[in-house]
């Protein structure tokens, strides 16, 4: 059981970042096209939750104690997928069965799944919830903390802000929102399908604690929760400015990478790509 | 007969027709028992708590109680992550907002992953007078097509009480609609006993049947009386489970009475006209079937006299309707 707080090691985050990503472009690969740029932009994000904060009992996903990750945005399921898989939550070898029929790793990421807190996908419902299990385990008097993760895109939907008032109202300090900002929603950048900016002055004005870091920076992202910690009362925004495909090239530089279609050739080149920057 | 005439009503006057009896705020009462014995218990309300009754639970608990402000997605969502950390939420607004608002909330957030939430809707159908925007017109056809969901639709005080302690011991999803403020008792609270997913024959008779629910139950009893000085003899079979719908128990009775008049306080598209229509195709049953509920339209506002009357949902209409089945 991870149950007292982890202690930061940067270099081992950076090494389950790595794996992360392997694991991702191994689903992906087998899939052979899907959401991977997501999966590899927001791998040390989960590798700094999932292995320097989050309290959780790999062995039982249901401890009333855990600390909730709550995945608004279904279809980062394949990055969510690698963390647990690497935390020992699922089997390593189902990963090969991601987005299969009749596998539990579906591309939306199904609550039936363990690890899985809710079905996300319908863009918007995850803060509601996180919402909610925050005035939950608040009530009940639990130590435990809901950290829920969003898309910049998803701050387009009004349930967001309708979460946001109420997460500020009821003084939810145990609730942690993490706003992923690659840049790219399914028509394009977000200044051209609708401006979003500036995220870090509405998070706040709607009174959350919020801090804007670089969210493929392990320590970056450990120091914005260390800073979230000693601010208690309130919720905490945390706008992380990530790269889509970060760690392989080929994916960084593609300039339509929401939904990514991957050449069967090119697989090798990515994987090498990804090893040669290796930590 | 004339038409009435009067005003709109105050919006927190829903109660209908001249009841004899009345009791104050039945659901709010009965979720201060169910929370007395169950401490998991929690409410909500997306500021509506004195319009839904649930006031009489946030006096009583207020540290169980969450104010979410005019967000209907934020209510049921939050009511949903509650759920998840194994609380059973309690959540009230008006059916429109409910279930046009926060329809993909109850559908993915409470249905889909069967979270054990409660949504408490008030202003069902003609419960107001304030028009199209705060008439609950078609949500009962909204929530019967959710899987996973269970809905219900009260007739009166007594099972308004009865169905608030069911639901609460009930684990899933469950929309209710709400009779709220001076609400009739058309039930003996002595006699009565709600079921979950069973419909009660309130009354027995041989010639004509009257499937209901709602308060509309309340005007079939007083049709079938009146029926009963003409020498017709009519049974009234009250459905308070719209879903899951006890088929059984409504193909039995139309067995026996193969002329049946479904009286429902909703549009009569997609509602439990539109069930009990269903199961007499499917079942091979040969019956005379007559709809009775809100037409295929918005309705005015006004007054609720005069409202019952113009989309023809009174006695008189229930009783005529029968009749007509007769001929």
């Amino acid at each position: 059981m991870n149950a007292a707080a982890p202690t930061a090691d940067l270099p081992a985050l950076r090494r389950r970042a790595h794996a992360l990503r392997r694991h991702v472009l191994r689903m992906a690969e087998i899939v052979g096209q899907g959401y991977v740029g997501q999966g590899l932009g927001i791998a040390d994000l989960l590798a700094t939750l999932y292995f320097g904060e989050l309290r959780f009992d790999p062995k039982n996903p249901a401890w009333p104690d855990r600390d909730r990750f709550v995945l608004s945005i279904g279809h980062y399921a394949i990055g969510l997928y690698a963390a647990l898989a690497e935390a020992g939550v699922i089997p390593l070898g189902e990963l090969d069965t991601y987005g299969a029929d009749g596998s539990r790793l579906e591309m939306s990421a199904p609550e039936t799944t363990p690890g899985v807190e809710l079905t996300g996908g319908s863009l918007g419902h995850g803060l509601t919830q996180s919402v909610g299990m925050a005035l939950g385990l608040r009530l009940d008097g639990r130590g435990a903390r809901v950290f829920n993760l969003l898309s910049d895109g998803e701050c387009q939907e009004g349930s967001t802000w309708e979460a946001a008032m109420a997460g500020a109202h009821h003084g939810l300090g145990n609730l942690y929102a993490f706003i992923d900002c690659n840049n790219q929603q399914a028509d394009g950048p977000p200044a051209k399908v609708m401006g979003l900016e500036p995220l870090h002055a509405k998070w706040a004005a709607f009174g959350w604690h919020t801090q804007r870091v670089n969210g493929n920076d392990p320590a970056a992202i450990l120091a914005a929760l260390a800073a979230a910690h000693a601010t208690p009362g309130r919720p905490h925004a945390i706008v992380l400015d990530t790269l889509m495909g970060r760690g392989v090239p080929l994916f960084e530089q593609r300039e339509k990478n929401h939904f990514i279609r991957v050449a069967p050739e090119e697989w090798t080149v990515a994987k090498s790509q990804l090893e040669a920057a290796a930590p | 007969m004339s038409t009435p005439r009067g005003v709109t009503g105050s919006i927190l006057t829903s109660a209908t027709d001249g009841a004899a009896q009345t009791a104050t705020a039945p659901f709010g009462h009965a979720l201060v028992r169910a929370a007395e014995a169950n401490p998991r218990i929690v409410g909500l309300t997306a500021d509506l708590g004195k319009y839904t009754d649930i006031h009489v639970f946030a006096e009583k608990f207020p540290a169980r109680f969450f104010q979410m402000g005019m967000a209907e997605q934020s209510l049921v969502g939050c009511a949903c992550g509650l759920a998840r950390t194994g609380f059973v939420p309690f959540a009230t607004t008006y059916a429109v907002f409910a279930t046009r608002r926060a329809y993909d909330f109850i559908a993915i957030g409470a249905a889909l992953g069967r979270a054990n939430v409660k949504i408490v809707a008030g202003l069902p159908g003609l419960t107001t007078g304030y028009g199209g925007t705060h008439q609950g017109i078609e949500d009962l056809a909204l929530m019967r097509s959710i899987p996973n969901l269970t809905v219900i639709d009260p007739c009166d005080a007594t099972e308004t009480a009865q169905a608030t302690a069911a639901i609460a011991e009930h684990p899933g999803p469950v929309y209710m609609r709400l009779l709220r403020g001076q609400v009739p008792v058309v039930l003996d609270p002595q006699t009565h006993r709600f079921a979950l997913g069973r419909a009660a024959l309130l009354r027995d008779g041989a010639d004509v049947a009257f499937v209901s629910t709602g308060l509309m139950t309340g005007r079939a009893l007083e049709a079938a009386a009146e029926l009963a000085g003409t020498g017709v003899r009519a049974a009234v079979l009250h459905v308070a489970t719209i879903k899951p719908f006890d088929r059984d128990a409504v193909a039995a009775l139309l067995k026996r009475v193969p002329r049946v008049v479904t009286a429902e306080n909703h549009v009569v598209t997609g509602g439990l006209g539109s069930a009990v229509a269903d199961l007499v195709v499917e079942a091979g049953l040969s019956v005379r079937l007559r709809k009775i509920g809100i037409p295929d339209c918005f309705c005015d506002s006004g007054s609720l006299p005069y409202l019952v009357q113009r989309y023809q949902m009174g006695v008189p209409d229930l009783a005529a309707a029968a009749r007509a089945l007769l001929r």
